[in-house]
């Protein structure tokens, strides 16, 4: 086995271990954002989520806005108590974010785009 | 015109004949009833109405039934439809544990009265990435309350939250906000929160609930658990302020108010019976007042249980009903013991006319003996209570406790017009004092003691007081015999009030007394007799004298008349021969 070869395969394993966890790279992801009525708060929250998914997820995630103000009854299935909330329906688990998503690094922890050991999110 | 213008300045509105209109524009605190035994009647009337308020207590003080009562008590008994926040248990845990208790949840729920929500807080599940407020709380909460019309809201227990949100400073200005909105909906809301460290509730929640604050508790003292509630704020509203104790048994949650009933009872001036026609003679010959409470204190052995059968025989053979309080004795030992005095309670017990319920002072709390009593009171609806004897209770609570838990039932029985009769062991010999102190509360008391006399044990009797009636201040002797119990009549020796073997001794010095003055009497009699024969023999005697002498007298009368008859002859004679011719011979003849 070359030396090459040799760290290309440690480079692979290391990057696999978390990935385990992880949803693979390609995996489609089904997100649910939840908010109470036009605020500017939850007009924030949106876009701060586009911008972070078309960064990162361009083209392989589907954003379901859901106000509450108008299907109350819609904040009991996903337990809703914190908003602006976002939901990873897909893949799974179930994964739930709150915040205005103004930190594109905690969002991208909570969806698991990035390991919580690297890139110094914590 | 100086009384407008000082009307004006006070802002006094001027009386009018419409002044009820006017009053109902004052603002007052409406009350929400919470349907609590107990509970409306120390705050008033209920909860604040439109407000929040805070129950906060330790871990399995009740905090949950209570909330779950207000709902369920709102829904069932007022038609006002409540939501349940529920942060620990789910909907059908929670229906599960107060199904025991009889609260149908589910049914309520399925009659749009009664909505729970089970919110999970988990912080582990959730990141978070900047800013976020609970509106989703605010949201839940709102369609609950919209969706069935509910006026009344329980949050319990809000303090999970705490533990699911890392911004404390976000949530407290949340709950701020939550509390506000309650108020402004108009919403009667009851929040839970679990006790911290010398404060009320953990987190302070105490800190944004202006209106009520509630704390119950639930100490241990000598190994029995006494529950307690106490209202430490009531905002607007006047509120008993002593800690109440309280308990929750198969019908939820009960409070005990000590005051609530007031001094406001109707009395009847009827006498019942004592059971004894002599003890009856001392209270003015009539017995005591129905409906009014009987103490026979006294030492170890002196009769006061056989005081107190007696009475409940006497209620029964009248066909009243009587509850007897066996506090130390089994049904079956009361009904032996009572048998060798001549008491047949078996009977009575037959007849449903007698219910003996015997329980160990230290088997509950007193809180718990006296809502079994009550109970056994509302179920049996007695004419007569017989507690024998109450001085045991004092093992399950200290004096104070045992008073006012007596004042509580005292007051319940008066305003039910039940005489209540209890005994009580006095420590010393004669010593006029209960230990639990409670002489003030009682109209008619009696007193039983030994009288030590000449080596000698024997049981008397006499009446403390007795309200309301003049009474007997003898002491009486009295026996207890295998036909019951027996007042003597009073005997008066060289020094007083003999009793026992005195007693006796005295009756048979009286009788000595009365055969020597009989014997006397029969003698001087006898005297008299002889000396009327004497004297009337004398009498005869001298009567024959006397008839001898007038004999004597009569022959003597007759002599002399005799003889002046015969001197009256010859002088006839003498005269005759003298005035006579002579005969030849000269003579006269």
């Amino acid at each position: 086995m070359t030396v090459a070869a040799k760290r290309a395969s440690r480079a692979a394993g290391r990057a696999s271990r978390p990935r385990r966890t992880r949803p693979p790279r390609d995996a489609e992801y089904l997100l649910r954002l939840y908010v109470a009525g036009h605020t500017a708060k939850s007009l924030a929250a949106l876009a701060n989520l586009r911008r972070i998914c078309e960064e990162h997820l361009a083209g392989r995630y589907q954003l379901e806005v859901v106000d509450l103000l108008e299907n109350p009854a819609l904040a009991r299935g996903d337990q809703i108590l914190a908003l602006p909330a976002l939901v990873r329906q897909l893949p799974p688990p179930v994964k739930k974010i709150i915040g205005d998503f103004s930190s594109a690094e905690r969002v991208l922890v909570g969806l698991d785009l990035r390991p919580v050991a690297r890139g110094g999110a914590r | 015109m100086p009384l407008p213008l000082a009307r004006y300045l006070l802002r006094v509105p001027a009386r009018q004949p419409r002044r009820t209109s006017r009053r109902r524009s004052i603002p007052q605190i409406g009350k929400a009833p919470t349907g609590i035994d107990g509970f409306d009647q120390i705050t008033g009337g209920g909860l604040p109405c439109g407000r929040t308020t805070l129950v906060c207590g330790g871990a399995g003080c009740g905090k949950t039934l209570f909330g779950i009562q207000f709902l369920v008590n709102g829904a069932v008994k007022h038609g006002e439809a409540g939501v349940f926040v529920a942060f620990e248990e789910t909907a059908e845990e929670l229906g599960r544990n107060v199904g025991s208790l009889g609260f149908d949840l589910a049914g309520l729920v399925g009659k749009q009265l009664l909505a729970i929500d089970y919110i999970k807080v988990d912080r582990a599940e959730i990141e978070e990435a900047g800013e976020y407020d609970l509106e989703g709380l605010f949201v839940r909460l709102g369609h609950a309350i919209d969706s069935i019309g509910a006026r009344r809201v329980v949050i319990d227990s809000l303090e999970a939250l705490f533990s699911g949100f890392a911004n404390e400073a976000l949530l407290r200005a949340e709950l701020r906000r939550l509390f506000g909105w309650l108020k402004d909906r108009g919403l009667t809301s009851v929040i839970t929160g679990e006790q911290g460290d010398g404060a009320l509730t953990r987190y302070g929640l105490e800190e944004y609930v202006s209106d009520c604050v509630i704390s119950l508790d639930n100490r241990v003292a000598d190994q029995v658990a006494t529950r307690r509630l106490r209202i430490v704020k009531y905002r607007g509203a006047a509120h008993g302020s002593d800690e109440y104790p309280f308990l929750i048994d198969e019908h939820g949650f009960s409070v005990l108010p000590v005051t609530s009933l007031g001094l406001d009872y109707a009395v009847s001036s009827e006498r019942v019976s004592t059971g004894l026609a002599e003890l009856d003679a001392m209270f003015d010959g009539g017995g005591f007042y129905r409906g009014s409470s009987v103490l026979v204190s006294g030492t170890a052995g002196t009769g006061k249980s056989s005081l107190a059968a007696q009475f409940a025989d006497a209620r029964c053979r009248r066909g009243e009903r009587v509850l007897y309080f066996a506090l130390e004795e089994s049904r079956s030992q009361v009904v032996r013991n009572m048998r060798s005095i001549g008491l047949d309670l078996e009977v009575w017990q037959r007849r449903k006319l007698l219910h003996i319920q015997a329980a160990r002072p230290t088997v509950f709390g007193l809180e718990m003996h006296l809502v079994t009593m009550h109970k056994a009171v509302d179920q049996f609806r007695p004419h007569a209570v017989v507690i024998d004897p109450i001085s045991s209770l004092i093992s399950s609570g200290n004096a104070h406790e045992v008073k006012s838990m007596l004042v509580r039932l005292f007051d319940y029985l008066k305003t039910k017009q039940i005489t209540c009769l209890v005994t009580s062991l006095s420590a010393g010999s004669g010593n006029e004092d209960t230990e639990i102190g409670i002489s003030s509360l009682i109209d008619t008391w009696i007193q039983v003691r030994d009288l030590e006399f000449a080596s000698e044990r024997t049981r008397g009797l006499y009446l403390v007081k007795s309200r309301g009636m003049g009474h007997s201040n003898q002491v009486r002797e009295f026996l207890i015999t295998s036909r019951g119990i027996s007042i003597l009549p009073v005997v008066i020796g060289d020094a007083g009030v003999v009793t026992g073997s005195a007693r006796a001794t005295s009756a048979s010095q009286l009788e000595d007394a009365a055969r020597v003055r009989e014997r006397d009497a029969a003698r001087r009699q006898r005297e008299l007799e002889r000396k009327r024969g004497a004297i009337e023999a004398q009498i005869a005697a001298m009567r024959l004298q006397l008839e001898a002498e007038e004999d004597d007298s009569r022959a003597v009368d007759a002599a002399v008349h005799d003889r002046e008859q015969r001197t009256a002859d010859q002088h006839a004679a003498l005269s005759h021969n003298r005035n006579r011719p002579r005969s030849p011979n000269g003579r006269r003849s």
